[in-house]
């Protein structure tokens, strides 16, 4: 069980390794990419921001509470921070259960309680030139942009 | 009034134009000093769709402030 931040590029092939067990039967892997369009925005590239200590200290419970509720074996969690660009991959979820059922269950909490509760922000580069912090008021309207 | 810093993240660091600051307030809770620095800069997201940190634990709004606090103000997150 591990959750990081990671400011270099992440590889999937190796963190899905150490899940390996011979108690389990279903690895699951998430991998979240750079998308070229945000609400009708041609998105060129994304910088994300993260509190690592506050970061850190909530993925944690977010992977210790799936564990628990999903009974899967094991999870791994990277997020990546800085620059990214489009198909670059933002932040990577791989759980291993003896089943598969739990393993899709829990991958599907984690990056859903990870988008609702992580300090971690993604500030998006607009093709037109001007750039937005996702889900932040900015008193501008979006067909501003 | 007590002595507490004030760090912003994201939206709000840019829309303070600073990460953090030294702050003398007469806030009790979190919620009220986020009240008085939400004024002072402009910012525009509600209580509602925010969190708190004071010294890197996350907190319910209505905590108390203390003395010396690292009160850290988080605009609504976007992780994944």
């Amino acid at each position: 069980m591990l959750f990081r931040i990671s400011s270099e590029p992440l590889e999937t092939e190796r963190l899905k390794a150490a899940l390996r067990a011979d108690r389990a039967g279903a690895c699951i892997c998430f991998e979240g990419w750079v998308r070229d369009h945000n609400e009708g925005e041609a998105v060129t590239a994304l910088e994300y921001e993260a509190h690592e200590p506050v970061a850190v200290k909530e993925a944690d419970k977010i992977l210790a509470e799936a564990r628990d509720r999903f009974g899967v074996l094991d999870i791994e969690c990277v997020h990546r921070v800085g620059s990214l660009k489009i198909g670059d991959c933002a932040v990577w979820i791989g759980v291993s259960a003896e089943h598969r059922g739990a393993a899709f269950d829990a991958c599907r909490f984690v990056i859903d309680s990870i988008k609702q509760r992580v300090p971690i922000w993604k500030k998006e580069h607009y093709r037109d030139g001007e750039s937005g912090w996702v889900n932040c008021a900015t008193g501008r309207p979006a067909t501003e942009r | 009034m007590i002595d507490v810093t004030a760090k912003y993240f994201a939206a709000f660091r840019e829309q303070a134009g600073c990460g953090d600051e030294a702050l003398a307030t007469s806030a009790v809770t979190a919620a009220e000093l986020f009240g008085e620095i939400a004024a002072k800069h402009g910012f525009l997201d509600s209580v509602a769709r925010c969190k708190v940190a004071i010294n890197d634990e996350i907190v319910p709004w209505d905590t108390r402030l203390d003395n010396g606090d690292v009160v850290l103000f988080f605009p609504p997150v976007a992780g994944g």
